[in-house]
């Protein structure tokens, strides 16, 4: 059996396989006289086959794998590849500059806005630099620093959610990771200008939801958004971390589900094969949503504004009454 | 009948297994921190404090209140609520089957409880969360039983206290509960848009999305000695730093050093304490310290000098009738 490719999952090694087979065609097709286009052809309808027979019917888990791809974009790509002269802004100015989020200002078609998300590392270094995407409380300070700016000059902020949670840690305790969670619940919740959320990868818990709330909720089609991660859940209640799978089944953690819930807006669909896959077409539709949700909320007086995230908020929650 | 058991709703007392889980059974009971055999009484008498070592012991959502507020008048707010399983959940055991337990168990229908009252004759509204329901943990009834306490509280003008006890979020309800972080943390701020304040009291223990949502948000921040409060589970944290954690780590008194709270208040201070922040921060003439007949018993003078000088022309509180 050929060796595990690393930028496919499990699932998706039978993919591998046929693209392994298609660039060695290729390869062979350069430096000889025979045309194997014809070939090269099959295999690649072939292997687009494939790939649409198993993203057709993703299980739960697949889906936050997917959310964890390693190829993923993450927010410094979407930054890149969707915001115009972006000027990344840096520090809590207070105790430090949390790498696991970034944010700064920048043009969205032109608009300038707020862009804040959490931000995860490629390699090695950069994952230990990034702390995994998992903030500190001053990441979560930084960021609340960052809207407030945002509010003083009329700027809508954008925010891009991609965490497995917030960092537990003696430090982020010490300096008391609670309330800075909660401090931006509290401030988001009646800020002054449009704020725009959207998953990208994983939502993960109380670090995913303080840059979270907002007016609108977005989700990208192969992303997920829990209470608690798979692996937390699956060690409570199933007494062992093996058993995310099932966790994140019952949780209903993936995008499509939570739409069908109502407790996300819009799912955004990837490309085949997912994000990153063509992170391009994918950007060029998001900015477009983007620009869009953004004239929807424009057009709205800010006490309208308002009002209308706070019964949002105030919506979300099944339970029965009785008399 | 105990005093405690005349205060409480007619719901909670009498026969069958709810009363013997909310009323110790017998003349002894023992301190599950340091293991001294006490007198049920005397407990009663120290509102659940340890004499030997102080523990404060866990109290349910019904005592709190019942120490807390005034004997009358009182209102349960929030009423009529009751939990769904949007998720059809189950682990080992289906959501559905462990709600009906907790319910049995428990004696109330959800997490928490919510009361309009006074706090020596202050207008309050107040609320308590109940341990012994599922770990106290916060879903969509917990959140929308907040959010009407705090709305009644802007409705009638009143300040809000909350006595969180909670492991946090509730992972049987998923995405519904983490959005309870949010929803109850906006209502605070439409609370304090109205220059209404919050007294957020923490105790034994609050953790989680509990603790980095409202609990975390009060004007105060006020808890119970040697609670535990924190985001992430001590047990966690290990795993991830694999290091020992330091002696007192997440307790009140780290939190109180490391400037997360206000003030640790032993129970038995608690009314004065709230009362007399609460009534500067609106602006009530200052009480008598005395008219206060708290169930507190005899263990402590705890009106501070200044308190008690400080009469003046105040029209002293009508009695309260007691509690014992």
């Amino acid at each position: 059996m050929a060796q595990k490719n690393l930028d496919y999952l499990d699932f998706e090694q039978p993919i591998a396989e046929l693209q392994e087979k298609i660039e060695e065609l290729r390869f062979v097709a350069d430096g000889s006289e025979v045309n194997l286009s014809e070939e090269v052809q099959r295999l690649e309808d072939k292997r687009r086959g494939l790939t649409e027979q198993i993203f057709s019917k993703l299980s739960t888990w697949q889906v936050a794998q997917m959310a964890r791809h390693p190829l993923r974009p993450y927010t410094q790509d979407y930054i890149d590849g969707m915001i115009d002269e972006f000027v990344e802004m840096h520090g809590d100015r207070a105790y430090a500059d949390d790498a696991a989020i970034i944010g700064g200002v920048g043009r969205l078609a032109g608009e300038p806005v707020m862009i804040i998300g959490h931000q995860k590392g490629r390699d090695t270094k950069e994952k230990i630099h990034r702390n995994f995407g998992m903030p500190r409380p001053e990441g979560y300070r930084k960021a609340l620093r960052l809207m407030k700016t945002a509010e003083r000059f009329n700027l809508p902020v954008i925010t891009f959610i991609d965490t497995p949670g917030a960092y537990p840690g003696i430090g982020a305790e010490e300096r008391n990771q609670s309330e800075a969670i909660a401090r931006n619940l509290f401030e988001m919740a009646k800020l002054r200008v449009p704020v725009i959320c959207t998953v990208v990868g994983e939502g993960g818990s109380g670090g995913a939801l303080a840059i979270g709330v907002g007016d609108v909720l977005l989700m990208m089609q192969y992303s997920i958004y829990s209470v608690i991660s798979p692996e937390g859940c699956a060690s409570i209640l199933w007494k062992s971390a093996a058993k995310a799978e099932e966790a994140a089944e019952a949780m209903k953690v993936s995008s499509v589900d939570l739409e069908r819930l109502k407790l996300v807006d819009e799912v955004l669909k990837e490309p085949l094969g997912g994000a990153h896959r063509d992170p391009a077409g994918l950007m060029a539709h998001f900015k477009e949503r983007l620009v869009d949700e953004l004239a929807r909320l424009r057009a709205m007086s800010i006490d309208e504004l308002l009002e209308t995230r706070y019964q949002r908020w105030m919506a979300f929650g099944d339970f029965k009454t009785t008399g | 009948m105990s005093w405690l058991e005349k205060l409480m709703p007619s719901k909670m007392r009498g026969d069958g297994p709810r009363s013997k889980n909310s009323v110790p059974e017998g003349v002894w009971t023992k301190c599950g921190s340091c293991g001294a055999v006490l007198y049920t009484a005397e407990m009663e008498r120290t509102l659940h404090v340890c004499p030997k070592c102080n523990a404060h012991q866990r109290l349910r959502a019904r005592q709190r209140l019942d120490l807390f507020l005034d004997a009358d008048p009182r209102e349960e707010l929030a009423t009529g609520l009751e939990p769904k399983d949007p998720l059809k959940f189950r682990d080992s055991k289906k959501y559905r089957d462990r709600l009906s337990a907790a319910q049995k168990d428990s004696g109330e229908r959800e997490a928490v409880v919510m009361m309009a009252g006074q706090l020596k004759t202050l207008p309050i509204v107040a609320g308590a969360m109940d341990f012994k329901f599922m770990g106290g943990s916060m879903g969509s009834v917990v959140g929308e039983s907040f959010v009407r306490g705090v709305h009644e509280a802007i409705e009638r003008e009143t300040p809000f206290v909350f006595f969180s006890a909670s492991g946090g979020a509730r992972m049987q309800e998923g995405l519904f509960s983490l959005m309870q972080m949010g929803k109850t943390s906006a209502a605070l701020s439409r609370l304090a848009d109205r220059g209404l304040p919050f007294v957020s009291v923490l105790t034994h223990p609050t953790m989680g999305g509990v603790a980095a949502s409202f609990a975390m948000l009060g004007d105060i921040n006020v808890a119970e000695p040697e609670a535990l409060v924190g985001f992430a589970g001590p047990r966690v944290i290990e795993q991830t730093v694999k290091q020992t954690l330091p002696e007192g780590f997440q307790r009140s008194e780290f939190l109180l050093e490391h400037g997360a709270i206000d003030m640790i208040v032993e129970r038995e201070q608690l009314r004065d304490r709230i009362h007399g922040v609460v009534s500067m921060f609106t602006h009530q003439a200052p009480t008598l310290a005395a008219a206060d007949d708290a169930p507190v018993g005899d263990t402590v003078d705890s009106a501070p000098a200044a308190e008690a000088s400080a009469q003046a022309e105040t029209p002293s509180a009508p009695t309260e009738s007691g509690t014992s």
